[in-house]
């Protein structure tokens, strides 16, 4: 019998509420919201309270795709990363820095966040990049 | 009163295969399920968490699983009532209760801030009445409507009052079904969407108060839900949570609950 409550913060925006998802035999079977946190104090909105529903979803990406005559193939991380980087390197020295965005996610950790930021500017050079959770 | 606590679930441990609590954790307190071997330091009484809804999960998971709980008044209310629904196996189970105390009764405006099961102590006295309750009581009909209209304005429909809710275990919701409550409008239409939980929370509701205390729009629930066990208790003779034994009424026919002039 394993019963866990894991503390941890609810990805979907910046406000940074604060709940434990529970598991039974290492699998999720709820949210408690955090009542001795002081940021949300014991409440959470909907989407806290469903903070877990990609986990478990069928239709959650488990590998790179890479869409090849017109349709997505499964991929390694290597051949996809690979690709990536070719394509934006192409794509930054024919119409420049400026032509990239970045838009990356509230799923992110902040640390991944900051990463994503530094490769904007730092490495592509570009200062377009946005965020789904900048509440 | 906490050591006291510890005592009895050291010694359940011994003799059952968990006891459900609250334990302290690298800054945060939260529900457990205390084990043999488990470092009885870290069990805490508060905050108040609904554990009767942890029970009630571990009871499904493991269908031969024998606990116990540490239980305030209010879960032991809730107990009575999820058994009678066959949410909790009271063969499985049993209740550590502690009293809350006099401030804990006071804030939460409780009527019977301790449970019959009582281990750890002193029974205070219960709390006052909600001054809304009787505010809300010397208002004309019409401004009770707009009273609600304000109120219910506030909501975010987070769902959090019926997700906490310890007597909320349908596993078709009425307050997601689209022919009831239409999707995508905040604040949801009034005033069926919370009217449909209160009527489903007649002859359910034990006011243990989570609803209020986790609503993060502020929304004051209890009022609407102490009138209804006032009612519920007036029309009907029955008090939630009060006794094993005695049939809820909108579970039986009229002539079985027949209403009280």
């Amino acid at each position: 019998m394993e019963y866990q409550n894991t503390l941890t913060t609810c990805i979907y925006c910046g406000c940074g509420c604060s709940m434990y998802v529970e598991t039974i035999e290492g699998r999720i079977t709820g949210v408690w919201p955090a009542k001795t946190n002081q940021i949300s104090g014991g409440k959470l909105c909907i989407k806290g309270w469903n903070v877990t529903g990609f986990v478990g979803h069928p239709e959650r990406l488990k590998n790179p795709l890479i869409r090849k005559e017109g349709k997505l193939v499964e991929a390694t991380w290597d051949e996809a990363l690979t690709l990536v980087a070719e394509k934006l390197r192409s794509i930054k020295e024919e119409s420049g820095p400026g032509s990239i965005g970045l838009l990356t996610s509230a799923k992110c950790t902040n640390e991944e966040n900051y990463l994503m930021n530094k490769f904007a500017r730092a490495v592509l050079g570009t200062n377009n990049i946005d965020h789904c959770a900048r509440l | 009163m906490i050591a006291a606590i510890r005592k009895a679930v050291a010694e359940r441990l011994d003799s059952r295969d968990g006891v459900v609590a609250l334990r302290r954790r690298s800054g945060g307190v939260a529900p457990y399920l205390f084990q043999k071997g488990d470092d009885l330091s870290e069990m805490e009484i508060s905050p108040k968490y609904p554990l009767m809804t942890l029970v009630s999960r571990l009871h499904k998971a493991f269908p031969a699983i024998r606990l116990a709980v540490v239980a305030r008044g209010c879960d032991e209310r809730a107990y009575v009532e999820m058994v009678k629904r066959n949410q909790i196996d009271p063969t499985r189970l049993e209740i550590i209760g502690f009293a809350c105390t006099a401030e804990e009764a006071q804030a939460c405006f409780c009527g019977e801030p301790s449970p019959k099961r009582l281990v750890a102590g002193t029974p205070p006295a219960p709390g006052p009445l909600n001054p809304l309750v009787a505010k809300y009581d010397s208002l004309p009909l019409e401004e009770r409507r707009s009273f609600w209209k304000k109120q219910f304005s506030k909501c975010i429909k987070c769902y959090g009052c019926r997700n906490i809710c310890p007597e909320c275990f349908c596993e078709a919701c009425a307050m997601e079904d689209m022919a009831w409550v239409e999707p995508g409008l905040l604040a949801p239409p009034f005033p069926t969407f919370h009217l449909i939980r209160a009527m489903h929370m007649a002859s359910r509701c034990v006011a243990c108060r989570e609803c209020e205390l986790t609503c993060p729009a502020h929304i004051p629930l209890t009022v609407l839900y102490d009138l209804m066990r006032r009612d519920i208790a007036n029309l009907l003779g029955y008090i939630p949570g009060a006794d094993l034994e005695a049939q809820p009424p909108l579970s039986v026919s009229l002539e079985q609950a027949p209403l009280r002039k």
